[in-house]
């Protein structure tokens, strides 16, 4: 078998007061795959993404796991080396729109700096590249929106810049954090719709995070069911959805009646539910505070 | 819509200048001191003490004087100086470049000082760098500009003689100059034997009065780079590839400046306030030292001359840093 695009070995994280924030997260993202990533808010979805992508908060500390990139440890790798690696082999396509653009710059140099600075294209090329890309995502003036700033842009039209730079630079692997959850629900339906068109399109491999399992019914060929910093299941996304295993991936669904019911997820999963993942994460820490300690 | 906000700025700093005119006119002349007693001998006559008093106008009532002066600004005409016994004008105009030369060079000072430090803190925020460059900047920033002249002249005037610690220039040097802008025109005539000259002297002064603004720049800029650096774009760029630095001078670094640049105009009009105690230490001859001068003399018509155009200065610069604030926020541009 191939490499995997993304394998995430047994993967810990802690807080300086030395709690877990990850708990020995294990999951892979194969060649042109999108996996699901789906839990509740606070589940460490962002931080999972973030350790990927090397840009976790100071304050969090990898205690304990590997990540290999198409087979390359990143923790193996000196600083410059992995950050290089990463700009060029992977992407973010962030959560909200509004903020991830820096609202000084226009939106042109921002979306083909990577491609010159880090990648070394010529400007004739990123251009070029970067207004095929526009048009794939439907952006019928380009012109306008490269000189604008970011806050001449709406917020749907600033998701479209940035999925179009996340893809730009052929990346073989793509981190989507929640990249509709900040969006107005119409506009929601129709960027979900550009990327898994361009997924497809260009074969790019995707971490998918989201707290919304109709999103992942959607989208994903795979999916791991995240509470507290602890995969509590993982399995293709038709096999989760006919015969979920976990009493918590159950608890969730049984809250998600129709993903577009806005109440959803504020339904609570059930007490004994809780009781029960509760047990499982006190044995889990248990177990890892043995060496760790 | 532009050409009102303008002219209401133009408005605002004329009534601005008007209010600062009235109270220095009444303070001066409420404050104790004659400076017709102090420009004649001790045993002048009443008689010739009116006389005098007549010449200058200062027979007359506050507000009547105050119309007549206001008068002569109007045309261009601030009187003539008691002490010097010269047109105020003149007199002002020949000191400002010094001053304005010796403040330009230690804002500079103060910027390139500052912005490194806030730059270096905020890379490698959390380490002892920045730790030690906090103590740097609240050692620096504790110790006033005049003290800092003392400081100075004791170690490199006293200590370790290397830098000139009196006066603009070399007094042996033939001088070309036909402004008084003479760093700028040494430079511009590739004398640059004479800009060294001038740096010479000018360099403690100025470095008195930039440590206390250099040291406003790190802390403020360097807390404001961290937490631009946080933000959602900042990480973007992280991901692309680019370095701490690199992410620094080309994302962050702009719109920290943003919150700190109206700071920087506020305080640049305090340094430019402490030219006056800090000329006076390095026996510099410009405004500040002539401000000194000219109120131990009581010199009336001079002191107003001075303030005025310290305020025009003052006001001027606030004028900049909105400018400048607008320039660099496309918000502003297009709002
Ligand atoms: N900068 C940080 N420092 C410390 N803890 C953090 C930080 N950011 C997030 N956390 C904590 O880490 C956990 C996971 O957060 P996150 O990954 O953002 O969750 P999700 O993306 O699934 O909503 C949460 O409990 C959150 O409070
Ligand atoms: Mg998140």
């Amino acid at each position: 078998m191939s490499a995997a695009c993304l394998d995430i070995r047994s993967l810990s994280a802690v807080l300086p007061n030395g709690q877990r924030v990850l708990r020995s997260v294990s999951l892979s993202v194969q060649p042109g795959e999108v996996r699901a990533l789906v839990g509740e808010s606070g589940a460490g979805k962002t931080m999972i993404g973030k350790a990927v992508l090397g840009v976790l908060p100071p304050s969090v500390r990898i205690a304990e796991g590997d990540m290999l990139l198409e087979g390359e440890d990143l923790g193996q790798l000196q600083p410059k080396a992995r950050r290089t690696l990463i700009g060029a082999r992977t992407a973010l396509i962030p959560q909200d729109p509004l903020t991830a653009l820096n609202p000084s710059r226009r939106i042109g140099p921002q979306m083909t700096d990577r491609l010159v600075r880090i990648l070394g294209w010529s400007d004739e090329r990123a251009d070029n590249r970067i207004r095929q890309l526009l048009d794939e995502v439907q952006i019928r003036d380009p012109e306008r929106v490269l000189k604008s700033y970011p806050h001449e842009l709406s917020g749907g039209m600033r998701q479209r810049v940035l999925i179009a730079a996340a893809f730009a630079a052929e990346p073989r692997l793509i981190v989507a954090d929640e990249p509709t959850t900040a969006l107005d629900v119409t506009v929601q339906k129709q960027i979900l719709r550009l990327i898994a068109q361009l997924q497809r399109d260009h074969g790019t491999a995707i971490l998918f995070v989201t707290h919304d399992l109709g999103v992942v019914a959607k989208i994903s060929q795979r999916v791991s069911v995240l509470y507290a910093g602890k995969v509590v299941e993982e399995a293709e996304t038709a096999a989760l959805f006919a015969a979920p295993q976990h009493p918590y991936t159950r608890a969730l669904m049984a809250a998600t009646p129709r993903y577009t019911d806005p109440l959803a997820s504020l339904r609570p999963v059930d007490d004994a539910v809780l009781a029960g993942l509760a047990a499982e994460i006190a044995a889990a820490d248990q177990a890892w505070r043995r060496p760790h300690g | 819509m532009l050409l009102q906000r303008f002219l209401i700025r133009l408005l605002t700093m004329a009534i601005t200048l008007f209010g600062v005119a009235v109270v220095v006119f009444v303070v001066i002349r409420v404050a104790p001191g004659d400076p017709i007693a102090m420009m004649l001998p001790p045993g002048a006559s009443d008689a010739d003490i009116a006389r005098l008093r007549a010449l200058y106008g200062l027979d007359k009532t506050i507000v009547q004087q105050f119309f007549i002066w206001l008068g002569g600004v109007v045309r261009g005409d601030f009187g003539t100086s008691i002490s010097l016994r010269q047109d105020v004008l003149g007199l002002v105009f020949n000191r400002l470049p010094a001053t304005l030369e010796l403040a330009t060079v230690a804002l500079l000072m103060a910027v390139a000082i500052g912005g490194s430090a806030a730059i270096l803190g905020a890379r490698e925020r959390g380490t002892a760098v920045e730790a030690g460059i906090d103590i740097a900047s609240g050692t620096a920033l504790s110790i006033p500009d005049f003290l800092w002249g003392l400081v100075l002249i004791l170690l490199f005037g006293v200590l370790i003689p290397v830098f000139d610690i009196s006066g603009r220039v070399s007094p042996q040097l033939d001088l070309p100059f036909v402004t008084q802008f003479y760093l700028v025109e040494s430079m511009l005539r590739l004398r640059f034997d004479l800009t060294w000259d001038l740096l010479k002297h000018m360099l403690m002064p100025a470095v008195a009065l930039a440590l206390p603004l250099a040291a406003i720049i790190a802390q403020l800029l360097k807390q404001s780079l961290k937490e631009v650096l946080d933000l959602d774009y900042v990480v973007l760029a992280r991901v692309k590839g680019f370095s701490e630095t690199q992410v620094i001078l080309r994302e962050a670094l702009k719109n920290a400046a943003l919150p700190t640049l109206t700071l920087v105009g506020v305080q640049f009009t305090f340094l430019i306030g402490g030219t006056v105690i800090v000329e006076r230490l390095f026996s510099y001859e410009g405004l500040g030292n002539m401000a000194i001068d000219a109120v131990i003399n009581r010199d009336l018509p001079l002191i107003q001359g001075i303030v005025l155009v310290f305020a025009l200065l003052f006001v001027l610069i606030n004028l900049a840093v909105d400018m400048m604030y607008a320039l660099l926020n496309p918000r502003l541009r297009h709002g």
